[in-house]
């Protein structure tokens, strides 16, 4: 009796150790469950590593090729205003000065400068260190201040884009000459400017002033900027009143019965939409039926709106969602209408979610290029444009287009334009993030 | 067709009949401020209320208990139809205020709800000022022209809530930074301040603790002077405590509705039995 009573016990000791929780068994299962927890944890920073290693290549890509495209080398030569090539009545009317012949004002410059070249090819190849757009410089000049006519001063011009490149660094002196963009004349001219100070390089005013030329040392982003700083204007004119109101009316007021979900489907559907087919749309609808202007940023503004809408449309839902019901029972509550209820509470509280959703928006469109494709903006334009009809490109299609030249300079403009570009993303999407951060309450 | 329709209004006449004599009969000489008669809700396919006749009396507190999902804050929330926001939510049967058909053609809901005003569940003030959470009935309403009528009236609704003298130096603070409880009777303050005839609490302390409770049911005390209040409760002490009718909800039907002391001294229904002594509920 007294046996089996000790045996049993002894075999419920053994069939119930201490605890479950202190087997073997469960210590085994504990190590598995920690080791794929360090193993998830191992994965998720190889993936963002790997985000990060490929976004600094990037980046730095970008920059190391861009970031000479800040500097421009100029020349300087002393130049004799000569009054009888410049204005031989004295009137001083801009509009003689306006047709003066700079040209030969400069060369007399250069060849004052380098006495010792005398052929007429040589003279000519000596002439190419300049930018062409020399005469242009010297005429704004005169222009500006027609008491220098007749004076003897000295003048930094645009060095030509090759000269620039050579002094960048990018051509190799080394090449033999015939496979050299700058020839042996040309960079004994340069070594002989650069050793009494006629050679240096300054901040690329250009760049950030002029609209596009066919000479890389002349062309500059403005034009582009202020192209698509118009067609955003449109963008968010448009867009945002209407995609808001929309979101309201959807959220707030509209019956949730099929059409509701068959149009909140074909919102979802629009957002996914590949951009080109906007563009198609705008030069169907805008440009071939209404006869709106190609390349105009009015028409890419609408466009652009267009392919945002759906994107603001949607954030803003999800904003106004996201305030709680116990905020609207309140002030239905107390007796306000449902349209005060929204303007009052719901829409105040669901404004940083809008604002952050509506930039990103804009920071998609201002990075958009394919629809404009379409619509023409990819058109080569000089001017500054001045208004919403006024021909313009914006800045991605204007990088698109660098890209596709082959002087060398226009490579690191490229990049130059990539950076500006980056910066204006950069600087929306930091707005996004601080005014979310700053009007976010909580209740 | 007509002879189904005549029974039908036979029976109405015969209910409502039936619930005045019901009325006569009590001591309580009160009048009536809002009556419900066969008052059915439906959730899409589902009745939540099946039927429900109810007195409310005027300057009385009439309770509201029964167990979860019994109807009553279903109910409460017929009364000011804040069920209109629910999709799918369709009243059926007789609702007035003052003998105004609440669910007829003619009421307003704006004006319906600055009439009977509702405190909820949850504390829910405005991310405003405190002031402004009181100001911003009065002003949609035009109840304030200038700035020392609005004043005075942000004054007396926080003091009538108890309020006042907790924040009269922080009033542009934000209401969401009070306590719970203050949160509460902010809201409370809130709903008088545009001055309703009916005040409809939804279990205005069970976000609470006792000390919260206790202030609250204090300040139910003191408004009944001014306002008829109707209170879904699951606490019994305090329906017992706060209250001069009580209704017992049960499964979407009101089981039995008489003077508190009645409800709980003597209950009439077994199943109201049942759950005052805490059977089931």
């Amino acid at each position: 009796m007294t046996d089996l009573a000790q045996q049993g016990s002894r075999d419920m000791t053994m069939a119930h150790p201490k605890s479950r929780y202190q087997s073997a068994e469960f210590s085994a299962r504990l190590r598995a469950r920690y080791a794929a927890e360090q193993r998830f944890r191992a994965y998720g920073i190889a993936a963002v590593s790997l985000a990060a290693v490929m976004l600094v290549i990037l980046l730095g890509s970008i920059v190391s090729k861009g970031y000479t495209a800040f500097w421009q080398n100029e020349i300087r030569l002393t130049v004799t205003l000569d009054p009888a090539e410049l204005d031989p009545q004295g009137t001083r009317d801009p509009k003689v000065l306006a047709q003066g012949n700079y040209m030969k004002l400069i060369r007399d410059a250069l060849a004052a400068r380098f006495p010792e070249v005398t052929g007429r090819n040589e003279r000519r190849q000596l002439a190419d260190i300049l930018s062409n757009g020399a005469p242009f410089t010297l005429q704004k000049m005169v222009m500006a201040d027609p008491s220098l006519v007749g004076k003897t001063v000295p003048v930094w011009f645009q060095a030509s884009d090759d000269v620039d490149q050579l002094e960048k660094g990018y051509i190799d002196r080394s090449l033999p000459e015939v496979q050299r963009r700058v020839n042996d004349l040309q960079i004994k001219a340069l070594d002989s400017l650069r050793q009494d100070g006629s050679l240096h390089a300054g901040f690329n005013t250009t760049l950030f002033t002029a609209g596009d030329s066919r000479e890389p040392e002349q062309a500059g982003i403005w034009g582009a900027i202020v192209g698509s700083f118009l067609t955003l204007v449109v963008t968010m004119g448009l867009s945002v009143p209407i995609g808001i109101a929309a979101a309201v009316y959807m959220e707030e007021f509209a019956p949730k019965n099929r059409w509701t979900d068959l149009i909140e489907v074909n919102i979802n559907n629009l957002a996914a939409v590949p951009s080109i087919i906007y563009g198609l749309l705008g030069l169907a609808v805008f440009l071939n039926f209404f006869g709106m202007p190609r390349s105009a940023p009015v028409v890419g503004g609408v466009v652009l709106a267009l392919m945002t809408l759906p994107v603001i449309i949607i954030a803003a839902r999800v904003a106004l969602k996201a305030v709680p019901p116990s905020i609207r029972e309140a002030a239905l509550g107390i007796g306000a209408s449902p349209l005060q209820t929204v303007m009052h509470h719901v829409l105040p509280l669901a404004m940083p979610g809008i604002l952050t959703g509506t930039i990103i928006g804009m920071a998609r469109a201002l990075g958009e290029t394919a629809p404009l494709l379409m619509i023409g903006m990819i058109a080569f334009i000089v001017d500054i444009p001045n208004s919403f009809t006024s021909s313009a490109t914006v800045l991605p299609v204007q990088i698109f287009m660098w890209s596709d030249s082959p002087e060398r300079a226009f490579t690191e403009r490229t990049s130059a334009a990539i950076m500006v570009l980056l910066g204006f993303l950069i600087v929306m999407n930091g707005l996004a993030v601080y005014l979310r951060k700053k009007f976010e309450r909580r209740w | 067709m007509s002879v189904q329709t005549e029974t039908l209004t036979d029976r109405t006449a015969a209910m409502t009949q039936a619930a005045m004599t019901q009325t006569a009969a009590r001591a309580d000489t009160a009048a009536i401020k809002m009556l419900a008669r066969n008052v059915k809700v439906y959730y899409g396919p589902k009745q939540a209320l099946k039927g429900i006749n109810l007195d409310i009396l005027e300057n009385r507190v009439l309770a509201l208990i029964g167990p979860s999902g019994c109807g009553k804050s279903t109910f409460l929330r017929c009364l000011n139809r804040m069920n209109d926001t629910i999709e799918n939510c369709r009243v059926d049967g007789t609702l007035q205020l003052d003998g105004e058909d609440i669910y007829g053609r003619m009421i307003d809901t704006v004006q319906l709800r600055a009439r009977v005003g509702m405190v909820f569940q949850k504390p829910n003030p405005f991310p405003k000022s405190i002031y402004d959470n009181i100001a911003y009935g009065p002003r949609i309403h035009g109840m304030a022209t200038h700035r020392d009528e609005m004043d005075e009236v942000v004054q007396k609704s926080l003091e009538r809530a108890g309020l006042w003298n907790e924040v009269k130096d922080r009033l542009k603070e934000p209401g969401t930074g009070l306590s719970g409880g203050q949160q509460q009777r902010l809201c409370i303050a809130r709903a008088i301040a545009v001055s309703p005839e009916v005040i409809l609490m939804d279990e205005p302390c069970s976000a609470l603790d006792p000390i919260a409770t206790a202030h609250i049911e204090e300040l139910i005390d003191e408004l009944r002077e001014n306002f008829t209040i109707v209170i879904v409760t699951h606490n019994m002490q305090q329906a017992a405590r706060v209250s001069q009718k009580t209704a017992f909800f049960h499964l979407g039907d009101m089981v039995e509705c008489d003077d508190t002391e009645e409800i709980f001294t003597n209950p009439r229904d077994e199943r109201t039995q049942g759950y005052i002594t805490g059977r089931y509920g």
